[in-house]
């Protein structure tokens, strides 16, 4: 079962990401985006991650694709883009090289160095309550000093997107411009 | 049975396809996209780890990445909407003006 889960995932993420990198147009790679996400969340629930698989969805999914879609609508950017120009010669060539390299290495030391499915089945994670109690002791412990830093980072990239994309030199916000932003 | 290379495997690859667009594509919405595909790449590799050697660690990372993201997220596409604003239709080409 978890063979056929994985199989199936892994051809919906690997042909989601080929549609992020292969489509024309910017709103077809968008929902690419989601088909891999949506993958990936569940190889999360494979991996017995099931909070973290709810939250992928809530976030990755439902917030950044929905805001990557936003942003594609107010600039208007969704028309299809010609990429059979290539701007600088050979260079998809050399990054797809590159890129095949770096993952040859990757899968090789993986096939040599990591032992698989050495699995412990009396392990932390299966614990049968839910391992959101273990996330929610080990974050708000070990990590609280993190946890409280990425407070603080939401709040100023908050703060830094609102300050970017205000127009300069028009201090009353009036109806027509807040319709525009 | 799966074993966790396969999962590792799988996010290599999906790491390579985010890295190789990252490098090929001009449009920088599509760029932030491949971006994202490499963050999910090695957040499957941090589950895949928290689940070998049943360290809960490894989620709560992928907790932090997944905060990290959206905060970048947020920046890097109000970036995009200023840019658009002043250039509009640029590429990732077209903006040379921090060059030193």
């Amino acid at each position: 079962m978890e063979t056929a889960v994985f199989i199936v995932c892994a051809v919906i993420v690997l042909a989601g990401s080929l549609g992020v990198v292969l489509a024309r147009n910017p709103v077809h790679a968008a929902l690419s985006l989601v088909g891999t996400l949506f993958g990936v969340a569940v190889l999360f629930l494979n991996l017995e991650a099931h909070f973290l698989a709810a939250v992928q969805i809530i976030v990755y999914a439902g917030a950044i694709v929905v805001l990557f879609l936003f942003v594609i609508m107010l600039l208007g950017v969704d028309r299809l883009e010609d990429i059979s120009i290539e701007p600088i010669l050979g260079q998809r060539v050399l990054a797809t090289f590159v890129g095949l390299a770096g993952f040859g290495l990757g899968a090789a030391y993986i096939a040599t160095s990591v032992e698989g499915a050495t699995i412990s089945t009396s392990s932390l994670l299966r614990v049968p309550a839910s391992n959101l109690h273990h996330i929610a002791e080990v974050l708000f412990t070990d990590y609280v000093y993190a946890f409280e830093a990425t407070a603080a980072l939401l709040t100023i990239s908050v703060v830094g997107a609102v300050v970017m994309t205000r127009r300069a030199g028009r201090n009353r916000v009036t109806q027509t411009t807040a319709g525009e932003d | 049975m799966v074993t966790s290379s396969w999962y590792l495997i799988l996010a290599a690859a999906v790491f390579t396809i985010g890295a190789v667009g990252l490098m090929v594509r001009r449009n920088p919405l599509i760029m932030f996209m491949c971006v994202e595909l490499m963050l999910n790449a090695v957040n499957l590799t941090f589950i895949t780890f928290a689940r070998d050697f049943a360290d809960i660690s490894g989620q709560v990372a992928v907790l932090f990445v997944l905060v990290v993201a959206a905060a970048e997220v947020v920046v890097g596409l109000a970036i995009v909407v200023a840019i658009n604003r002043r250039w509009p239709l640029a590429t990732a080409d077209d903006l040379s003006e921090l060059r030193g």
